[in-house]
């Protein structure tokens, strides 16, 4: 199957050039399928939901309330554990703040791992300066993974918030979430999962997963930017204090206070993203008439093919154990001896996009040793092809820099 | 975008150049230059006396055209007066965006090799590290201190 046809971004020039997209790790592009129903959205049924008496407003609540169902069915979740947020970030600093700087103490810790994006760092780091609780770093192993052995010695009774990426924005790896999740739940804490990577290669299933919360952006599966969604297990949110506040969000304003609106609207202040939410639904549409078994494949050959023809590379080096295995969409690496900026302007010459740079991630970057890398990432509308205009631009790099 | 009007063997070899690549002794001005978006991070050393630049020599890391671009500055500007060097660090951002006459270019001398990044906007802020730097190193009588270029971008 070929689904690049889907994406017109992709489609070949007069002169038959296509653009080898390799950076969908930082955001994908969109099937015509997405663009049609958010078109279809603003043409017919746009109005502010949860507001108006008339047909239009009603409309329009049917499709934000009709994309949360989707949502909740992708994460396997009820409709009710479902936030809609901006993004990632957005559903992360909802639960440091909400929950994080109303739940910890001092002498709590919080546990993280050295390569979690900056989204899932930086807000705890706030979290544990505010509230006097420890934030400890986990280290992978020699091949990128996280080991059992950290896990135990990490995860103590101290221990109140795991916070890991489920697949790394950098090493691609899948983490180890059953592991953790059961530890975690061992000593009490709960278990904030970053799908930011994963939510869009494989399934996220927060019921099999037993994860307490879970987190993902609508713009890397296929959607527009502007839109995402945050799993909080069912109890989670009544327990939580609002995180932004003014309107929509409320039970009632009177001089004297307010109350707040229940479950997932006591988060989501003020006029709300639809038409990114129905485009997140017909992404989430789209990729359930791929089916995840298909897309697996279909990403595992690209990443084995990229893989093998990098491990024949001496002067190259992939970051994390360079298989194809437990890895999902990114493989990061450096070409020895060029910066990898230098890198990502050789193979744009080529037509070859790939993200250089520290990727949102620099403790990861200095655990590496390194102060930067290149990112290739693939999603469903890739190609061997473009695997191998990559490759080929690759073994151009070094003579290009005169080695 | 032509590769080899950008990656010139000039600004290759350069980027390697160990030549002025060292701290300067009895400095009197340095200054650490950053790009924080892709962590080129140069740190500029100069002696200054009698209104004339006697030494220079940068310490640090980055992309080749970052590297080059401040080793060819060093070349450039060493030996010359702080007023002429004001006067090369106008032209070579002239040079930057594209608006520069053959004659001005004359004078930026072996610099002119990196006349293409005036094509690769993503690349601008790399190639005016160094020189943002030095404008600084010059302007703040030698204060250590940090500048970036990443309003630049």
């Amino acid at each position: 199957m070929n689904w690049t046809a889907d994406f017109p971004i992709l489609a070949a020039d007069e002169n038959g050039n296509r653009l080898v997209y390799l950076d969908s790790a930082a955001t994908t592009q969109h099937p015509m399928q997405v663009l049609n129903a958010v078109v279809d959205y603003y043409t017919k049924e746009n109005a502010n939901p949860h507001r108006g008496v008339y047909e239009l407003a009603m409309r329009a609540t049917d499709a934000h309330e009709g994309a949360r169902h989707t949502v909740a069915q992708f994460f396997n979740a009820e409709d009710d554990e479902i936030v809609f947020t901006q993004n990632t970030t957005e559903s992360l600093n909802l639960v440091a703040y909400s929950y994080g700087m109303n739940f910890l103490h001092e002498g709590d810790e919080i546990v993280i791992s050295v390569a979690e994006h900056h989204s899932n760092m930086v807000p705890w780091q706030r979290v544990a300066k505010a509230t006097g609780a420890k934030l400890v770093y986990m280290y992978p192993g020699e091949n990128g993974r996280l080991t059992t052995e950290e896990l135990d010695k990490k995860i103590t009774p101290k221990t109140k918030v795991v916070a890991v990426a489920m697949v790394s924005n950098v090493l691609g790896l899948r983490a180890p979430v059953e592991e953790i999740v059961k530890r975690a739940h061992a000593v009490g804490a709960v278990v904030v999962l970053d799908c930011a990577q994963s939510a869009p290669h494989t399934p996220v299933d927060v019921k099999k997963l037993d994860v307490d919360f879970a987190a993902c952006s609508a713009h890397k599966l296929y959607a527009p930017m502007g839109v995402g969604a945050l799993y909080a297990r069912a109890g989670l949110l009544e327990k939580m204090p609002p995180f932004m506040s003014g309107g929509d969000m409320i039970g009632a304003v009177h001089e004297s206070g307010a109350t707040w609106a229940d479950g997932p609207r006591k988060f989501e202040a003020g006029t709300r993203n639809v038409g990114g939410e129905v485009g997140f639904a017909a992404a989430i549409d789209y990729m359930k008439g791929i089916g995840w078994e298909a897309m697996e494949t279909h990403e595992h050959a690209l990443l084995d093919r990229m893989l093998a023809g990098m491990r024949a590379m001496p002067w190259l080096t992939v970051y994390g154990e360079p298989v194809a295995e437990g890895r999902y969409g990114v493989v990061s690496f450096n070409v020895n001896d060029v910066h990898p900026h230098d890198v990502a302007t050789i193979l744009d010459a080529g037509g070859v996009a790939v993200r250089a740079g520290h990727h949102c991630a620099q403790p990861l970057m200095e655990f590496l040793g390194i102060g930067s890398c290149c990112r290739a990432s693939v999603a469903i509308y890739n190609t061997p092809e473009d695997v191998d205009a990559l490759l080929e631009n690759l073994e151009n790099v070094r003579k290009v820099m005169g080695l | 975008m032509n590769l080899n009007e950008l990656y010139t063997q000039i600004i290759t070899e350069n980027s390697r150049s160990k030549e002025n690549r060292h701290p300067v002794e009895g400095a009197t001005h340095s200054l650490e230059g950053v790009n924080p978006s892709c962590g080129d991070d140069i740190t500029l050393q100069l002696r200054v006396k009698d209104g004339k630049i006697e030494d220079a020599g940068f310490i640090g890391s980055g992309c080749a055209i970052s590297q080059a671009s401040a080793s060819l500055m060093i070349d450039l500007v060493k030996g010359r007066t702080v007023e002429d060097a004001h006067r090369l660090i106008s032209l070579y951002f002239q040079m930057i965006k594209g608006k520069i006459t053959p004659e001005e270019l004359d004078d930026l001398e072996d610099v002119a090799a990196l006349q293409g990044i005036a094509h690769v906007p993503a690349r601008v802020k790399c190639a005016v590290l160094a020189w943002h730097t030095l404008e600084e190193a010059l302007d703040g009588e030698g204060k250590t201190d940090k500048v970036t270029t990443e309003e630049e971008a």
